[in-house]
């Protein structure tokens, strides 16, 4: 047994390092996905709306921590090779923030009034274009602050991969708290640096919502 | 040909019959409008001219082209046929300059060059120059209309269809936007318009169309319709008009 040194919090920078490349990777897969899955849940067409949902029922029915299991697990039975674990927990949390994104960003989407598809028919634009240009912009300043508050659920959701042996932030504490038995304080530092990240980006949504409920 | 030839339309909402066997043909020039009280499907008849609503039976053609069939032809439609609605709508997230030229640019009208100049000269006509950079929340219902209008200029339409433009409006802000429907008429732009004020009607139109139960009722120029109106419906809705 030795005590808490300066190698463990480097330790823990290093993964912390790996918790931000999860949450970017997630956050850029899984924006994708919602983005489909919005534009899809926001279709003309009703089957398709339907499909959109079914996936999303599917996903948000299940604990995050047992997609994280079916992927790692599943993946190797599946695509017949090793994956690295890196590989499997960032899809498993790319379709968990796809799904919860898709939601806030189709709240989004509908709740720009119908009359400005209308209107941008109205000219001639396409519907891709009426999206693009008329419809995304506002939908995406109304959906702002609940987009920043995922992104603080995701960044914590990701000590979730600890329990596969991707080792992140939470899993380099468990490995420094095995090796000191320091728990409480280990597990404090490990709760400090998630709140020092997580704080800002509160704060900032907040002030977005205050800023875009003001001005309407 | 005429320029808008509606033939038999019918549309409803659910089970609600809102257009029972409508026929209604426009030609270049002429400034129409559609009178009748709510619910009797004249906003609705105008939205149809545009593919905004479908409709279940008969045929629209504007141009000689099929409004309801190939969405891509629509879109070429929708070009040039401008619509301005009661509520304005305009994109409130972009400037008046940019309101105006994103669908000329899009379209390929206008390069993004030439769009600033554009929106110049649209303004010019609805009295609005110096609000070119201004977004749609800093200016007056009346103003905002205006700029609507603009926005339809700006893609040189051959038809402008009206859907109660007014109606949202503070009484004293209502003049102005008449005036600039006035001067387009003037102008030869054909119109269409769905309207309760009367005056306008009975002094700019050239063909009045009164509606009753989704059907036309009675049409005609205006002097005739409103000085010797031959159904009992249209003498009892002009008499509660005034």
């Amino acid at each position: 047994m030795r005590t808490l040194s300066l190698v463990d919090l480097m330790a823990f920078l290093e993964g912390l390092q790996w918790t931000l490349v999860l949450v970017v990777l997630s956050f850029v897969f899984g924006g994708l996905l919602g983005l489909t899955l919005a534009l899809l849940r926001t279709s003309n067409v009703a089957p398709i709306r339907w499909m959109a949902s079914a996936f999303l029922q599917l996903v948000q029915g299940v604990p995050l921590l047992a997609l994280l299991m079916f992927f790692y697990f599943g993946m190797p039975v599946f695509l017949g090779v090793e994956v690295p674990s890196l590989m499997a927990v960032t899809v498993a949390f790319s379709i968990y923030s796809g799904v919860f994104l898709g939601e806030i960003w189709r709240g989004g989407i509908q709740a720009v009034k119908y009359t400005q598809w209308e209107a941008a028919a109205s000219l001639g634009l396409s519907r891709w274009e009426q999206f693009v240009f008329v419809i995304a912009p506002q939908a995406l300043k109304i959906s702002l602050p609940a987009t920043v508050g995922f992104l603080v659920q995701l960044i914590k959701g990701t000590s979730l991969a600890s329990v596969v042996g991707f080792v992140e932030l939470t899993r380099a504490g468990q490995i420094a708290s095995a090796a000191t038995f320091q728990q409480l304080l280990v597990y404090s530092i490990i709760a400090a640096i998630y709140f020092a990240i997580c704080f800002p980006l509160t704060q900032w949504s907040r002030s977005l919502e205050a800023r875009l409920n003001g001005t309407g | 040909m005429a320029l808008v030839e509606i033939k038999n339309v019918r549309k409803s909402f659910g089970a609600l019959e809102v257009l029972k066997d409508v026929s209604l043909t426009v030609e270049e020039g002429e400034i129409v409008t559609i009178i009748g009280r709510s619910g009797s499907g004249k906003s609705t008849l105008l939205r149809c001219i545009n593919g905004l609503e479908d409709i279940q039976d008969g045929e629209i053609r504007v141009e000689g082209q099929q409004v309801h069939g190939q969405m891509k032809k629509l879109r070429e439609l929708r070009q040039k046929v401008g619509i301005v609605f009661q509520a304005f709508n305009l994109f409130p997230h972009l400037t008046v300059e940019r309101n105006i030229t994103l669908a000329p640019i899009r379209t390929g009208r206008v390069s993004k060059a030439d769009a600033r100049a554009l929106a110049e000269k649209v303004l010019a006509q609805v009295g609005l120059s110096e609000k070119i950079d201004a977004y749609p929340e800093q200016l007056s219902g009346g103003q905002q209309q205006r700029v609507a209008i603009a926005r339809c200029l700006a893609m040189s339409p051959d038809l402008m269809l009206f859907d109660e433009v007014t109606s949202a409006l503070d009484p004293e802000l209502v003049g102005e936007v008449l005036k600039v429907m006035e001067d387009m008429a003037s102008r030869g732009m054909t119109m269409i318009l769905v309207t309760h004020e009367m005056a306008f009607a009975r002094d700019v139109a050239t063909k009045i169309v009164f509606m009753h139960q989704g059907r036309v009722w009675e049409e005609g120029p205006p002097s005739e319709l409103f000085s010797s109106p031959k159904t009992p419906e249209l003498k009892s809705f002009i008499g509660s008009n005034h």
